[in-house]
């Protein structure tokens, strides 16, 4: 997938990012950087389905991305509804889509 | 439980300007913050901000929150990031939530800083991944350099949608469309101008009727509405794109306070559930003040004076200054606040149309309907005046309060006088030596350096450009109009990129002389 990193900025230059570290996602390797929201890392390499709803089966992805409106939450390291937008990345985490509250896809 | 002279809810501007000024007179302050990083909403703010040298004028968004950040640590400030304060209860008592621990302090003193939430709509499909509110795609953009979309469509014509629609440019998305339910450009014509020089239609009196796609967006309906805000049918228009971007209001995130048992009042004027409190940001329970956002929707700006105000308050209702000395310093903040809240575009006009300036001149009807003055309406204002050489040319149209270019001119071109939101003028016999300093200084990028006959036909337009790639010298491309359509050809003759102009690169195009009060943007072709 396309990567959607701003390579250089014209007022903010070169941005300094953490060491290059790759995650899994939904069983699949994906690179980021340590340190940057999950949701940064996940939208750098075009992800953009974060969770399915609990009733209506809807996606929903990045809203806010300052963890107030809870629409990006997946499952981090086995545990649900965690706030990828600003749950900083570390090496070999372990990104699930979250439906409803858990991993498992609906039926 | 721990006991501060001073609790400090909120680190952004205004929560970190009253700390700063309370730690000086010997508080003990402690400052929460629910984010991993402090500085608020000033680290995504990548313009120059509007104002005089007091409010820092000039300066970018996130070189004032480095600023702060140091300021703040040199007074011995404590900011406990990652804590979100989750209560706020008789006798200042402040419960905050530090990590997976509750933990209990209590405030002699307390301000609320919390600034404001974004607001949003809802419309056909606004639950798809890729529709986004405008702080979400500044918070991507400007703080993780990820582009928030490649096509991007903003709804919203207030500030916040200009700002970010630029700021979205800058990184390299395209932005087809800045839609408004409203008929007229909330924001600053400045900032309309700037985004639609570079192309962007503006939509006026449209909304969204849905946004297609099924795992996330892939297209947007728009439609014309009428008086009463409903679609006219036959009116849709469809645009492909993968990102929505909403900037529809703040709110004031004022729930601690109303918690508090704070008097409170719905004023749409502030930005809706607010405290009632006094101009210098005492509520109504003794000892508890807010800052910034919080009791009213406004700039950066005036938060961080808002701010000031509160931790002096602060100091001097704990005994450590004197009430006399409070009085002096409040009164050079009341002038400093007043200075902002002055113009068009002031808390008091906030819903008036504003149809001719303090001047007296009409304001561009093209520029609130489609957010650029059209060529027959620029030649009205002061700052648009004709002379031989290179002199410039200032597109400032509407009352705001901003004074930087008539400083930045160290031969004396322009004036603004005293008023600080008057109308800058360009000063009969005065000297242009095109040194470029007023373009570059100007917040609203509305300064343009004209040599309107070069004596072969031509004629040299100088204006800011904060985009990447930087045209070489050379570069043959299209000079485009303040609508932003092609209007001549153009060639680049000159590019400085001063370190005085603080990134904003100054290039000059070539374009024939019929084209020198027209051409207003460069793009390569």
């Amino acid at each position: 997938m396309e990567s959607t990193r701003i390579k250089e900025h014209p007022i903010l230059g070169e941005q300094e990012k953490g060491e290059l570290v790759t995650f899994m996602f939904d069983g699949k390797e994906v690179t980021g950087y340590a340190g940057e929201p999950i949701a940064a890392a996940l939208k750098a390499s075009g992800l953009m389905v974060h969770r399915y709803t609990a009733k209506e089966h809807k996606p929903r992805g990045i809203f806010c991305a300052i963890g107030r409106c809870t629409d990006c939450v997946m499952v981090v390291d086995g545990v649900p509804n965690v706030r990828t937008c600003i749950t900083p990345l570390k090496a070999g985490m372990d990104v699930k889509t979250q439906y409803g509250v858990s991993d498992k896809p609906f039926e | 439980m721990t006991r501060y002279d001073l609790i400090i809810v909120g680190a952004g501007p205004s929560g970190l300007s009253a700390a700063i000024e309370a730690a000086k007179k010997g508080l003990s302050v402690i400052v929460f913050d629910e984010n991993e990083k402090p500085g608020g909403q000033l680290f995504k703010q990548i313009h120059k901000f509007f104002g005089s040298k007091e409010h820092r004028a000039k300066v970018r968004g996130f070189v004032i929150g480095r600023q702060l950040l140091d300021e703040a640590d040199e007074a011995g400030v404590k900011v406990v990031l990652n804590a979100t304060v989750i209560g706020l209860y008789q006798d200042k008592e402040v419960v905050v939530k530090i990590g997976e621990e509750v933990r209990h302090y209590k405030g002699n003193a307390v301000v609320i800083a919390t600034g404001a939430a974004e607001n949003m709509v809802t419309f056909p499909g606004w639950t798809l991944p890729g529709v986004i509110g405008a702080g979400a795609a500044q918070t991507m953009m400007n703080l993780h350099g990820v582009l928030p979309g490649k096509k991007v469509l903003m709804l919203g014509s207030g500030n916040v949608g200009l700002v970010v629609s630029f700021q979205l440019e800058q990184c390299g998305c395209e932005v087809v469309a800045l839609v408004d339910a409203a008929p007229r450009v909330g924001g600053y014509g400045v900032h309309a101008a700037k985004v639609a020089r570079t192309g962007v239609p503006f939509y006026l009196s449209h909304t969204i009727v849905k946004a297609e796609g099924e795992e996330y967006v892939t297209g947007v309906t728009i439609a014309e509405v009428d008086g009463s805000f409903k679609f006219i049918p036959g009116t849709e228009k469809h645009f492909d794109v993968d990102t929505i971007c909403l900037a529809v209001g703040l709110s004031p995130m004022s729930q601690l306070l109303k918690m508090a048992g704070c008097k409170m009042e719905d004023n749409p004027k502030r930005g809706g559930q607010v405290p009632i409190c006094d101009e210098h940001g005492r509520t109504s329970i003794p000892g508890i003040l807010v800052a910034g956002d919080v009791s009213g929707i406004e700039e950066a700006s005036s938060a961080m004076i808002e701010g000031r105000m509160a931790g002096l308050v602060a100091a001097e209702y704990l005994g450590y200054m004197e009430k006399e000395e409070l009085d002096t310093a409040l009164v050079s903040l009341d002038s400093a606040l007043d200075g902002l809240r002055q113009g068009m575009f002031a808390p008091k006009n906030r819903g008036k149309l504003v149809e001719k300036t303090e001047e007296g001149i009409d304001i561009s009807k093209s520029l609130l309907k489609n957010g650029y003055v059209s060529d027959d309406e620029i030649e009205r204002y002061p700052g648009v005046t004709h002379k031989k050489g290179v002199h410039p040319v200032i597109e400032c149209t509407q009352n705001i309060p901003c004074n930087p270019c008539q400083d930045a001119c160290k031969k004396g071109c322009i004036s603004i006088g005293d008023n600080i939101t008057s109308l800058p003028i360009v000063v009969d016999g005065s000297e242009c030596i095109n040194c470029g300093m007023c373009v570059a200084n100007c917040s609203g990028q509305a300064i343009f350096l004209v040599d309107e006959d070069c004596g072969d036909g031509t004629a040299t337009v100088t204006l800011p450009y904060e985009f990447l790639p930087l045209p070489e010298v050379g570069t043959k491309g299209k000079g485009l109009g303040r609508d932003g359509k092609v209007v001549c050809d153009a060639e680049v003759v000159e590019v400085k990129s001063l370190k005085a102009f603080d990134k904003t690169n100054l290039l000059t195009m070539r374009v024939p002389k019929e084209y020198a009060m027209k051409a207003r943007f460069f793009k390569a072709v």
